[in-house]
C-alpha cells in the first residue's frame, strides 16, 4: 500500500526527471570527430570493442533508471516532507519486511540481468582461438617493443620526437602546434584489416599496460608473464588509432604512446614482406625469430602463416 | 531513565567544573600524556584536519599541472611524487585519524561509558602518528627523490625507489600498529563498557559500524605489513618475492595488496555509514528505517570486502574462472549497499525534515555516494573494465565514494557533534556556505573526470593529449574552488571553540542517542556512571514525551 502510494507520486517526478536526462542521449552522441569535450566511450573497430561498448551502454541507462528511481523518491521526500512546511514525522515508520523484502530481491534479478551479457562479453574476449597472426608485445621503460611472431620483424616503437621535444618542462612549445601530441609514434603497429590477430602482453622492467581503447583491449605488460588478448579489426575500419600506457611504469609513464595502422590485407603483405627483405643483406638469420618460435609454437606457426 | 536525566542533571548543576575531573594541568602534561578519551579524539581530528590540507595541497598541485596541456610546473617523477603522496596522506593522514579521533570521542559517550578501556594504548596510538607521518612525509626530501610509485606500491617499479621506500614502509608499519591499537580499543569498549541494557542489537548505529570496521583493520593491516615488508626484503636483502628474474611473482604482490586494500576501502566508508546513520534520524525527527537490516548489511559489506580483491586487477590476465568469480562476488556488494541506500531514503520518507548543516552533508553524501556506487557497479562488469582500468573514469568514481562519500560524512559528523564537544552553537550561515561551495565545486572537480576516463585519458599522467583540456581545465577549476572552500572548515571550528551562542544539551530538537543526554560541552569523563536504562533502544533512551 505504502509502495502504491509511493510509485504513483514518484511517476510525476520521473517524468520531470526523464525530460531533464533526454538531453543525455544526444550529449552523448556527439560526433567523435571532433574529440574535445568527448563524453562517452568509443564502440571502437572490432566485434570485441562493440561488445564491451553495448555493455557499457547498458550498464549506463540501468545506472540512469536506477538513478531517477532512487533519486526521485529522495528528491520526493526531501521536497514533501519538510517541517517548515508542517510535516509530522510518522515515527511509526521504522521498517516493513515486504518493501525490505523487496528492495533485496529486484537488485538480485537487476544483477542477474547485468551479470550474464558480462559473462558472455567476458568468455568472448578470452578466445583467441584461429588466430592468423601473433604479435608479441613488450614494454619497456617507456617505449613499447612490437614483434611479428615468426617472422624475425621486430622494432622499438617511442614517442615522436616532436612531442617529445614539446614535452620538456618549459619548452616554449605549444602542444597545439604538435599534431597529435603525446599520441604520435616513430614506428606504429602496423595490423590488417579482417584479420583475427593474437597479441601477447609481457613487460621487461616494469608492469606496463598495453591499451588501446579502438580495440577494447587493455592488458597488463608484466615481467615473468605473457599475456594474451586478440583482435579482428573490420575490413573497413582502415585507419590510424592510438593508445597509451595505462599502468604506472615511472617517470615517462605518460610519454609511451601506442599507434597502430590499420591496413588492408595485401597492404600489410606488402609492408610485411618490404621489413622482412629489409632484414635479409646484414643477417641471413634473425636471431630473435628463435626463442620467440620456441616460446610461442602455435603463433609461430600461424605468423607463419599469414607472412607466407 | 530517571537515572539518566539524574546523571544529566548532577553535570549540568556543576557545569562540568574541573576539580572533579582531575583534567591534568599545563598544556603539555594534558596533551602529551593525555589518556582522556576527548583529549585524545581532538589530537586526532587536529591532526586529521592538518593532513587533509597538506594532502589537499599536494592535489592542488597536480591539479595545477593538469590545467592544461604542457609541462608548466613540475619534472613528471615530481608530479608522480605529488599523486603518491596525496593518495598516502589522504587515506592514512587525513580519513583514517578523523575516524578514529570521532570513536574516541563518541564511542565512550554513546555507550555510557566513562573514557575508553585502554586510555594508556589510546595516548601510544596517536602519538605514534606524528612520528610515522615525519617519516612519510620526510621522504619527499631524500636522495633519489620520493615514493612515485602509487599508492599501491606495485612492485618491480616500487623497488626502483631511492631511500623513500625504507622511510616509507616503516611509516606504514608505523600506522598499521596504531590504527590496530585504536581498533583494539574500540573492540574492547563496546565490548565491555557498554550501559547496562544496551545490548548489541541497540547499539547506535556509529558503534555498529566502528565495531565492524575495527575488525577489518586488525584483519588486514598486518597484511599490508607483511606486502610492504616483503618489498623492503626485496630491495635491500635480495630476496625475490616479487621479482620474476628471481623466481617471484609481481602479480602476487597485487594479490596481497588488494587483500588488504579493498577491506581498506571499507574501512574508509563504513563509520561514514554510520554517521550518516546518526544524522538523518535526527533532522527527520523518526529513527532509522530498517535498524536491523542496516546492521546485517553492514556487517555483508565487511564480509564481501574480503572475497572482491581481484576486480581491481581484472587486466593483469587472471584466469576466465576467476574473472568470473570477482566479477559477481563484487555485483553481490550492490545488494547491502543498495539496502543502505534505501534505508536512509525510507527514513526521509514521511519524516519532518530540516536542513541544518549536518543533515545538508548527509543529504549530499546520499546523492553523491549513490553516483559513486553506481559507476563503481559499471567497474564490476570484467569486460567494460578492462575500458575503465586505470582510467580517469576510476579516479572520478573512487573520489565519489570518498570525497562526498567520506570525507562529506565526516565533515557532517563534525558538524552534528561540534556543539555537544564544545558547548557553543557554531556559525550556521558559515557552515551552510561551506556546504553549498563544496557540494557545487565538488562535482565540478569530480563529474567531468568520468568524460575524460571514457574518452580515453589514462589515470596517473603528467600531461595530456589536447582533446582532453577542457574537461580538465573545468576539473581544475573545481578542484582550486573545492579546496578553497574547505579554509572556511577551520575558520568555522575556531570560532565555536572559542565562543557562541550556548548549545544545550540536546542540541539539536530530534537528537536520540546516550550522548545527547550528557551536558555540553560533556562533562571530561563522560559517564563517570553508567547510566541504567531498560528501555534503551537502537543507543537512545525512549522518550515518551519528547518534542
Amino acid at each position: 500500500m505504502m509502495i502504491a502510494k509511493m510509485t504513483r507520486k514518484m511517476a510525476l517526478n520521473s517524468r520531470l526527471l526523464t525530460g531533464a536526462l533526454a538531453a543525455l542521449p544526444l550529449a552523448l552522441a556527439a560526433p567523435a570527430a571532433h574529440a574535445a569535450w568527448t563524453l562517452n566511450l568509443t564502440p571502437g573497430i572490432d566485434s570485441v570493442s562493440r561488445e564491451i561498448y553495448g555493455l557499457h551502454m547498458l550498464m549506463f541507462w540501468w545506472c540512469v533508471g536506477i538513478a531517477v528511481v532512487v533519486f526521485g523518491f529522495m528528491i520526493y521526500s526531501i521536497a514533501r516532507f519538510r517541517q517548515s512546511t508542517g510535516a509530522v514525522a510518522d515515527t511509526s515508520l521504522t521498517h516493513n519486511t515486504r518493501v525490505e523484502v523487496i528492495w533485496t530481491v529486484v537488485p538480485v534479478l537487476i544483477l542477474i540481468s547485468m551479470a550474464v551479457p558480462a559473462a558472455r562479453v567476458l568468455v568472448n574476449t578470452t578466445d583467441a582461438a584461429g588466430s592468423q597472426l601473433a604479435i608479441r608485445i613488450t614494454g619497456y621503460q617507456w617505449r613499447w617493443q612490437y614483434e611479428y611472431v615468426g617472422t624475425g620483424v621486430q622494432f622499438i616503437s617511442s614517442l615522436d620526437r616532436a612531442s617529445d621535444r614539446a614535452r620538456q618542462l618549459d619548452s616554449g612549445i605549444s602542444p597545439y602546434s604538435v599534431p597529435h601530441y603525446l599520441l604520435n609514434v616513430d614506428h606504429p603497429l602496423v595490423v590488417p584489416a579482417g584479420v583475427k590477430v593474437r597479441v601477447l602482453v609481457t613487460g621487461a622492467d616494469v608492469i606496463h599496460s598495453w591499451w588501446v581503447p579502438a580495440l577494447g583491449i587493455k592488458k597488463d605488460a608484466i615481467p615473468g608473464f605473457v599475456n594474451e588478448a586478440w583482435f579482428d579489426v573490420d575490413p573497413d575500419k582502415i585507419g590510424t588509432y592510438r593508445g597509451q600506457c595505462a599502468e604506472l611504469c615511472g617517470r615517462d609513464h605518460g610519454f609511451m604512446p601506442i599507434v597502430i595502422k590499420v591496413v588492408s590485407k595485401q597492404d600489410f603483405q606488402k609492408w610485411l614482406k618490404a621489413q622482412e627483405d629489409a632484414l635479409k643483406p646484414p643477417a641471413a638469420t634473425a636471431p630473435a625469430a628463435a626463442p620467440a618460435a620456441a616460446s610461442a609454437a602455435p603463433a609461430a606457426r600461424s605468423g607463419a602463416k599469414a607472412s607466407a | 531513565m530517571a537515572n539518566i536525566e539524574h546523571a544529566g542533571a548532577t553535570h549540568a548543576e556543576h557545569g562540568g567544573h574541573a576539580e572533579h575531573d582531575h583534567k591534568p594541568i599545563g598544556f603539555w602534561h594534558r596533551w602529551l600524556t593525555s589518556t582522556n578519551h576527548k583529549d585524545i579524539g581532538t589530537m586526532y581530528l587536529v591532526f586529521s584536519c592538518v593532513m587533509f590540507f597538506v594532502g589537499g595541497s599536494f592535489a592542488m598541485l597536480i591539479r595545477l599541472e593538469l590545467f592544461k596541456p604542457g609541462m608548466q610546473f613540475f619534472d613528471p617523477g615530481l608530479f608522480n611524487n605529488f599523486t603518491t603522496m596525496h593518495a598516502l596522506i589522504m587515506i592514512f593522514g587525513a580519513l583514517m585519524p578523523a575516524f578514529v579521533g570521532l570513536a574516541n570521542w563518541m564511542i565512550p559517550m554513546q555507550v555510557g561509558a566513562p573514557d575508553m578501556a585502554l586510555p594508556r594504548m589510546n595516548n601510544f596510538s596517536f602519538w605514534i602518528l606524528p612520528f610515522a607521518f615525519m617519516l612519510l612525509i620526510g621522504s619527499v626530501f631524500v636522495p633519489g627523490g620520493g615514493l612515485a610509485g602509487g599508492w599501491t606500491m606495485y612492485p618491480p617499479l616500487m623497488v626502483q625507489s631511492g631511500y623513500a621506500l625504507p622511510m616509507a614502509i616503516f611509516a606504514f608499519h608505523l600506522m598499521g600498529a596504531s590504527s590496530i591499537m585504536g581498533a583494539i580499543n574500540v573492540i574492547v569498549t563496546i565490548m565491555n563498557m557498554r550501559a547496562p541494557g544496551m545490548s548489541l542489537l541497540r547499539m547506535p548505529m556509529f558503534v555498529w559500524t566502528w565495531l565492524i570496521t575495527a575488525f577489518l583493520l586488525i584483519a588486514v593491516m598486518p597484511v599490508l605489513a607483511g606486502a610492504v615488508t616483503m618489498l623492503l626484503t626485496d630491495h635491500f636483502f635480495g630476496t625475490s618475492f616479487f621479482n620474476a628474474a628471481g623466481g617471484g611473482d609481481p602479480v602476487m604482490f597485487q594479490h596481497i595488496f588488494w587483500f588488504f586494500g579493498h577491506p581498506e576501502v571499507y574501512i574508509l566508508i563504513l563509520p561514514t555509514f554510520g554517521i550518516v546513520s546518526e544524522i538523518i534520524p535526527t533532522f527527520a525527527r523518526k529513527r532509522l528505517f530498517g535498524y536491523d537490516a542496516m546492521i546485517y548489511a553492514t556487517a555483508s559489506i565487511g564480509f564481501l570486502s574480503f572475497i572482491v580483491w581481484a576486480h581491481h586487477m581484472f587486466t593483469v590476465g587472471l584466469p576466465l574462472a576467476s574473472e568470473l568469480f570477482f566479477m559477481l562476488s563484487t555485483m553481490l556488494i550492490a545488494i547491502p549497499t543498495g539496502v543502505k541506500v534505501f534505508n536512509w531514503s525510507a527514513t526521509l520518507y514521511r519524516g519532518s525534515l530540516s536542513f541544518e548543516p549536518p543533515m545538508l552533508w548527509a543529504l549530499a553524501f546520499l546523492f553523491m555516494f549513490t553516483i559513486g556506487g553506481l559507476s563503481g557497479l559499471m567497474l564490476a562488469m570484467a569486460p567494460a573494465d578492462f575500458q575503465y582500468q586505470d582510467t580517469y573514469f576510476v579516479v572520478a568514481h573512487f573520489h565519489y565514494v570518498l570525497v562526498p562519500g567520506s570525507v562529506f560524512g565526516i565533515i557532517g559528523g563534525v558538524y552534528y557533534w561540534l556543539p555537544k564537544w564544545t558547548g557553543h552553537m557554531y556559525n550556521m550561515k558559515l557552515a551552510k556556505w561551506h556546504f553549498w561551495l563544496s557540494t557545487v565545486f565538488v562535482n565540478v572537480l569530480f563529474f567531468p573526470q568520468h568524460f575524460l576516463g571514457l574518452a580515453g585519458m589514462p589515470r596517473r599522467i603528467p600531461d595530456y593529449a589536447t582533446q582532453f583540456t577542457d574537461w580538465n581545465m573545468v576539473s581544475s577549476i573545481g578542484g582550486f574552488c573545492f579546496g578553497a572552500s574547505q579554509i572556511l572548515f577551520p575558520i568555522i571550528i575556531w570560532q565555536c571553540v572559542r565562543g557562541g551562542e550556548r548549545a544545550s544539551g540536546r542540541v539539536w530538537e530530534g537528537a536520540q542517542g546516550l550522548e545527547w543526554e550528557l551536558p555540553s560541552p560533556a562533562p571530561y569523563h563522560s559517564w563517570v556512571e553508567a547510566p541504567a536504562m531498560a528501555t534503551l533502544e537502537h543507543g537512545a533512551p525512549v522518550h515518551q514525551t519528547h518534542g
